[in-house]
């Protein structure tokens, strides 16, 4: 095999494996521009990854297939907002500390999601899931063709988010208020905008990502369901926003840089290198806290409030 | 206000946290088809329903209480620590290291060596999240989660390959799992018949030094201030990133010694799965127990009666092992709001306000 085949090997395998951290980490991103640190996110993920599963898996003779999946992905949006909501009702309403209560969200989605699915599903079970959809003359292109315009229609979307959440962030007064609430909530809250309110939105939209991301994993990328489906891709995510400065291009270049990680070190084991195969799986993992223990030196300050709850009636 | 209506308030909050906790896992339980109280009658009664299911749970509260103390060190020094089950694993492989390769030493020795090795390797796990977030700034809680999944594959390689015991690989069927134990690493069993061990004492004994650490001793009080204000504590002269590292020595030492503890007095050699989550359900034990030494060994108890309570749910009633997960997740959101809105004294003021204009319409007293 030619260095060339082999690097475009890589990146066929690495670039659909960065969706799933994309789309949950910018999800995070929105959460964090508002000041809330949501840890809960691989939670969120498992549940969005068994709530698409689902009508694939008991619909498949009833509805057709792109309508199964398209409800499933519907559904995942749906379970992912809502827990958004609950972890935004417990840290910006009670004012929990959202270190450990989004601890508790994640046990609490991987238990709900991993106790439905061993009850209704018993064992790991495939679903045909979504196909890729090449794009017409693009993909024809020699190399790199096949390479990014031969997705799945998650991951074109996924990928048209970047400039989507650019956008959003930075120039519409909505983006405004969630950096605001984030940056200065009391100064925010002086000028009128609802700090309370503005978290809220910016969780549901976090948690409809993270759903989607989950969704994308269990219809997409592995077209099946298991407990440990996530193995910890949450948790990558929310390390991936302090990787990308809270930017959504950075964020795009960390997911696939960790999923190009991840694609080499498969071509590793796949090559017969011998090499034990735990240490090729634990390298994400260890890539995670060197990128974060080296991010400091060049770091952009994150939100400045971000991990602190909001209370009006306070004096300071 | 009055001293009535506070007790009102608190037992109010503290009431509907549980009962929120308590819907959820209803409406879990409930959605697998399962009557839930029935489950949670099973859970909470079967267990003590005789002498060795009464052992059993102290079998499980005996890791709960020491990887708990070790939280609790963590969390009053302002480290989230997340990682007790990563330095569980460790603990585990250091102590088997050792207690395998000094089979002639006499008890007295080995058993003391095996323990501390096993705290050793919990420190050193807990001591690189300590130290990075010390000296870079690294959230603790990514870091000790990465660990807890590279603790988890390098366990994996030992026990396939250099720790496996060769009978597996010559007779056996190539199960990943070490020798036996030498006798002289083994904590003795307090009840012939049942695998209640003495761990239970060393587990007691340490839950009473740790409260006398960080209530009657200098380091403990600066640990505590430390996690309480840190910019105040600065400015007192307390080295606030030694602090950091020191608690999370210590606490990464607690749970390595859990998984030493668990090694030598229940399974006597190194298997996979062997810590079934006490890393995580330690978390939600010194919470329970509102992160005090004192309170830990009943909240160890409990939640020891829980897990078996569960254990036995899944063979009677088929209630899949995950719903732990739901339960202590449940638990922890319920009870960090608890706390969080006991804490918080304009919200009570509030509700007193609006008990006033409820039921007393004359002049609500003003706080």
């Amino acid at each position: 095999m030619s260095t060339t085949q082999m690097i475009l090997n890589i990146l066929a395998i690495g670039v659909p494996f960065s969706v799933a951290l994309l789309l949950a980490a910018t999800g995070e991103m929105f959460n964090q521009r508002s000041g809330v640190f949501n840890l809960g996110c691989e939670g969120i993920m498992a549940m969005g990854a068994f709530a698409a599963f689902l009508p694939p898996f008991f619909l498949k003779d009833v509805l057709p297939a792109d309508a199964a999946n398209l409800l499933g992905l519907g559904a995942a949006v749906a379970v992912g907002a809502v827990l958004g909501l609950l972890f935004a009702l417990v840290v910006t309403v009670f004012r929990a500390p959202q270190g450990i209560a989004g601890i508790g969200l994640q046990m609490l989605g991987v238990g709900v999601a991993g106790t439905l699915f061993r009850h209704y599903v018993g064992g790991v079970t495939g679903v045909e899931g979504i196909a890729t959809i090449p794009l017409p003359l693009l993909s024809r292109i020699p190399g790199i063709g096949p390479v990014f315009f031969d997705l799945t229609p998650v991951a074109y979307a996924a990928f048209l988010f970047v400039p989507a959440a650019w956008y959003l962030l930075f120039k519409t007064p909505w983006g405004l208020k969630v950096r605001a609430v984030g940056t200065h909530p009391r100064a925010a809250d002086t000028m009128g905008i609802d700090v309370i309110r503005t978290r809220f939105q910016a969780l549901a939209l976090g948690g409809a990502l993270a759903g989607l991301a989950g969704a994308y994993l269990s219809l997409c990328q592995t077209k099946m369901f298991a407990d440990d489906l996530i193995a910890g891709r949450g948790f990558i995510a929310v390390a991936l926003v302090y990787f990308g400065r809270w930017h959504p291009v950075g964020i795009l270049f960390g997911s696939l840089l960790f999923s190009l990680a991840q694609s080499f070190q498969l071509a590793v084991q796949v090559a017969g290198i011998d090499f034990p195969y735990e240490f090729a799986v634990m390298l994400p993992y260890a890539l995670v806290i060197i990128v974060l223990s080296l991010a400091r030196s060049s770091r952009s300050r994150g939100p400045a409030e971000l991990g602190k709850p909001f209370n009006r009636e306070k004096r300071v | 206000m009055t001293a009535r209506f506070k007790f009102a308030y608190a037992s109010a909050v503290v009431l509907a946290a549980a009962a929120a906790a308590v819907l959820v896992s209803a409406l879990v339980l409930a959605a697998i088809g399962v009557e839930p109280f029935a489950v949670f009658a099973v859970i909470l009664t079967e267990p003590l329903k005789d002498t060795f299911g009464i052992t059993e749970i102290l079998v499980r509260s005996t890791p709960l209480i020491l990887v708990a103390l070790g939280i609790s060190i963590a969390f009053r020094s302002g480290v989230l620590n997340i990682g007790a089950e990563g330095q569980i694993i460790i603990g585990i492989a250091a102590a088997t290291a050792v207690a395998v390769s000094f089979p002639g030493l006499p008890k007295p020795v080995l058993l003391p060596l095996t323990l501390l090795a096993g705290a050793a390797g919990g420190a050193v796990w807990g001591g690189i999240a300590g130290t990075l977030k010390a000296k870079r700034d690294v959230n603790e809680i990514l870091s000790t989660v990465m660990l807890n999944y590279i603790a988890a594959q390098l366990y994996g390689f030992l026990l396939r390959g250099p720790m496996i015991d060769p009978e597996e690989l010559t007779m056996g069927s190539g199960t990943p799992q070490s020798v036996r134990l030498p006798r002289a690493a083994w904590l003795d069993r307090l009840i012939p018949g049942t695998r209640l061990h003495a761990g239970l004492i060393i587990a007691l004994v340490l839950a009473v030094l740790v409260y006398v650490l960080l209530w009657r001793t200098t380091a403990g009080f600066r640990l505590r201030a430390a996690g309480a204000e840190p910019k105040a504590a600065r400015y007192a002269g307390i080295r606030v990133q030694r602090s950091i590292v020191a608690a999370m020595l210590l606490s990464g030492a607690f749970a390595g010694l859990a998984g030493a503890v668990e090694l030598s007095g229940v399974h006597r050699r190194a298997i996979e799965s062997i810590s079934s989550g006490y890393g995580f359900s330690g978390i939600v034990v010194a919470l329970f127990a509102g992160l005090n030494p004192a309170l830990i060994p009943p909240a160890a108890f409990f939640f020891g009666l829980l897990l078996l309570g569960a254990d036995m749910t899944q063979r009677s009633m088929s209630v899949p092992a995950n719903m732990v997960y739901v339960l202590q997740g449940a638990i922890i959101l319920a009870i960090v709001s608890a706390k969080a809105v006991l804490a918080d004294q304009y919200a009570r003021e509030k509700a007193y306000r609006l008990y006033g204009r409820i039921f007393d319409r004359r002049h609500p007293e003003t706080p």
